[in-house]
């Protein structure tokens, strides 16, 4: 067995640190207000150039990465340093489903997607299908020639507002209990957006679709879904061990410093012991993480397997992390002008993305049955 | 014994239940239901009607205008003002300053303060915690030094809440610094907030509220006869008032309030279409908590009931704070747990009245986060859990 990253993966991940380091800082921007690194166009330039967008895509797909390694080293350093870009959405959730069906189809845009010139979206969520990523009411309607029409509602989709196209599923009309997966230009006739920011200071938008035309990606589309889902619920608990590090690494700092009854409160034994609790928590939850990414491309159930098992710690671990970082700052903890906040409001929200820890407790109790 | 409640206090929920039924005005209702933000006139208006019946100052003995209500009838109120979706009474005032000047006041205080908290005249906020002075309250720095008629204050109190609304402050202020211990020497000062030298400054809560403040206080001058009681003894007049705000803590009315918004929230969300509340691993999680508040309602009765009615509750309540926060606490996650994606979309201005737009998702999932976020502060506020703690392992278990 050999624990540590490839050298060419270490020489990145030390570059990808340090332009995240110097770029304007993503805690800044949060504060500041209702923005968001997705629309600040020179970040968004520089990353690309720096080919972190190409590092999530495999070479086949034009570029240099798209590994489970290559996912778990991004995101755990854009969760270390709170970066708000729309990485997941574009370049995992929404290039993902192409370059696994056709990547000679959409060589050109998965190009422009990894140079930073087009951005995607996967909208697969809707009002009653919660974590279930393979349950859709909206329909698709064959008019000609794989040209289709879609109808329906999709919810809280990542990154939509400024996509080129959405990946869009649904139910095929008269198809079988497989789903469709189809690209949807976002300039599209009938397709309504309505944007807005999360809580922990995402983009996202809810979308209508009325008889909107559609090219279709696949009329099969579960076994992709399923993979891009893997591949999501990898990299959000990568991004969730990169912001538990920078919270567990403040929260000891401030013990030391914090005096209260005449001696730093982490001289107490109480506060002592709940620190080593989380350390152990997310060093479990980063090896789970690590099993995930070794596994992503694995056969389905093994690979299913692995990914509930680090998406359920991390949902676990995230809790417990947000909620015992806040209560050992304290009050202070509960200002917005306190990084640990907006840490803690972003580690806690990952677990509403592509299943919350009892979902994948559910796959779980499933696969190991 | 007879856990069940008897007749008369049955006849008094259903007095109360119709009391509120014809005052609450339904406009205030939907901004609290709706988790709307309140305004300062929101809330005069709600005490102003409490006020017109006697209720406001409901932990008052009656002879200075209270209700003289057993604990059971206190508890009985609290749970149908919460439920009936009422604003919360702003506890400075009637809750906490009155029992301490009926307890410790002069009878100048009495006659001055009591019934201008009874007529909702003032607007009260506490000024006890400060920057390095959290769970350690004892350290507090604030001083004030005699001169005269006077005290001249100098420092910074903090987390002071809707201090931007009060027109006065009761204030822990240190009178001698070379006491041998830290809890002698702090003295119990009322203080105008109209008073020169006073600032408030807001402090933004992580859901981006304006709720809490600074309060920074320069060569403050405080006339000698506010101070409560005897100088330098404050900490008794502060730990008395402090297990006041313990009991409303364990907030059992609130949390069986979430409860049944919870419930009713799992019956209407689908997961594959299937409803919520049919899955087993989401059934057993709201069972469980269920579970623990059933018995944490027993508990809460059990042990206001034996401080007896007026009298102030005992270290146990320290217990009901922790149990009972910790239970709010989680039904609010499960809350937001229960609108799955639907909890993300965060929309500041749908908590501005008259905002009109369609809401996101379903009607009541936007406050989901925002509500578990802002409970944090339950094992925080009031003495951390932590520090309940230690009481309960010196006063209680005697280690």
């Amino acid at each position: 067995m050999d624990f540590n990253l490839s050298e060419e993966r270490s020489l990145l991940g030390a570059s990808i640190d340090r332009f995240l380091q110097n770029a304007d800082s993503a805690e800044k921007i949060i504060k500041g207000g209702d923005q968001n690194l997705a629309n600040n166009a020179g970040f968004w330039q520089e990353a690309a150039e720096l080919g972190l967008i190409e590092a999530l895509l495999p070479a086949k797909a034009g570029g240099l990465g798209g590994e489970g390694l290559d996912f778990m080293l991004v995101f755990e350093l854009l969760g270390k340093h709170l970066v708000n870009a729309p990485f997941l959405s574009t370049a995992i959730l929404g290039a993902m489903p192409l370059w696994l069906e056709d990547t000679q189809k959409y060589s050109a845009l998965l190009a422009d997607v990894g140079a930073g010139k087009s951005r995607l979206a996967l909208a697969i969520s809707e009002a009653e299908s919660r974590y279930d990523i393979h349950y859709a009411d909206t329909t698709a309607t064959l008019i000609e020639g794989g040209h289709y029409q879609l109808s329906g509602h999709k919810a809280v989709v990542l990154g939509a507002s400024d996509a080129s196209h959405l990946v869009v599923s649904a139910k095929m009309e008269g198809g079988g209990a497989d789903i469709g997966l189809f690209l949807v230009d976002g300039s599209a006739k009938g397709l309504k957006l309505r944007s807005y920011q999360t809580i922990d200071a995402q983009l996202a938008a809810d979308i209508w679709l009325d008889n909107v035309s559609a090219s279709c990606i696949t009329e099969k589309g579960g076994a992709i879904l399923s993979q891009t889902a893997a591949a999501g619920a990898l990299c959000l608990s990568a991004e969730a061990v990169g912001l538990m590090d920078v919270m567990k690494d403040a929260t000891i700092e401030y013990v030391k410093t914090r005096k209260q009854f005449g001696r730093s409160i982490g001289s107490f034994q109480v506060i002592q012991h709940r620190l080593v609790d989380l350390l152990m928590e997310i060093e479990q939850t980063r090896s789970a993480t690590m099993l995930a990414a070794a596994h992503l491309f694995s056969p389905p159930d093994i690979r299913d397997k692995h990914i509930s098992a680090a998406k359920n710690l991390a949902g676990r671990t995230g809790k417990l992390v947000a909620e015992e970082t806040i209560q050992l700052h304290g009050g202070i903890a509960m200002c917005w002008e306190t990084d640990i906040a907006h840490y803690a409001k972003r580690l806690t929200m990952i677990d509403h993305y592509l299943g919350d820890s009892d979902y994948h407790l559910k796959q779980m109790m499933r696969l190991s049955a | 014994m007879d856990l069940n409640y008897s007749e008369s206090e049955r006849a008094f929920r259903d007095e109360v239940r119709d009391w509120l039924a014809q005052n609450l005005p339904a406009a205030l209702r939907d901004k609290v239901k709706n988790h709307k933000r309140l305004s300062k006139e929101d809330h005069h208006l709600w005490h102003e009607k409490l006020r017109s019946r006697g209720w406001l100052c409901w932990h008052w003995p009656v002879e200075h205008g209270g209700t003289g209500w057993t604990p059971v009838q206190k508890h009985i109120f609290e749970e149908e003002m919460i439920a009936a979706g009422a604003p919360r009474i702003i506890p400075f005032g009637p809750n906490m300053l009155g029992p301490v000047l009926i307890e410790f006041g002069s009878e100048t205080h009495k006659k001055t303060y009591l019934p201008r908290i009874l007529n909702c005249e003032d607007w009260w906020c506490q000024g006890y915690s400060e920057p390095g002075s959290g769970s350690d309250l004892a350290s507090l720095k604030t001083k004030a030094e005699r001169r005269g008629d006077v005290y001249i204050v100098n420092g910074q109190k903090t987390w002071t809440t809707l201090g931007h609304h009060a027109d006065k402050m009761f204030c822990l202020v240190r009178t001698d610094p070379n006491a041998d211990k830290p809890q002698k020497g702090i003295s119990f000062l009322l203080i105008d907030m109209n008073s020169p030298g006073i600032e408030v400054r807001p402090i933004y809560t992580l859901d981006g509220e304006h709720e809490v403040n600074e309060v920074w206080l320069t060569d403050v001058e405080v006339p000698v006869e506010n101070l409560v009681g005897v100088e330098n003894e404050g900490w008794t007049y502060a730990k008395y008032l402090l297990t006041f705000e313990r009991t409303g803590i364990a907030g059992v009315g609130y949390s069986k309030q979430l409860l049944s918004h919870l419930k009713s929230l799992a019956h209407r969300q689908k997961e594959g279409g299937q409803p919520l509340a049919q899955d087993p691993l989401f059934a057993a999680r709201l069972a469980e908590v269920e579970i623990d508040l059933m018995a944490m309602d027993m508990f809460n009765l059990r042990t206001v009931s034996a401080a007896g009615a007026g009298k102030a509750p005992s270290a146990e309540s320290s217990l009901l704070k922790i149990k009972g926060t910790q239970i709010r606490q989680r039904i609010s996650e499960l809350l937001r747990q229960a609108v799955g994606p639907y909890a993300c979309p965060y929309i500041s201005e749908q908590f501005d009245e008259g905002y009109n737009e369609p809401p996101i998702g379903p009607e009541d999932a936007m406050p989901l986060a925002r509500q578990y976020f802002n409970l944090r502060k339950l094992s925080i506020y009031g003495g951390s859990n932590e520090i309940q703690k230690n009481i309960v392992a010196k006063t209680v278990l005697g280690l």
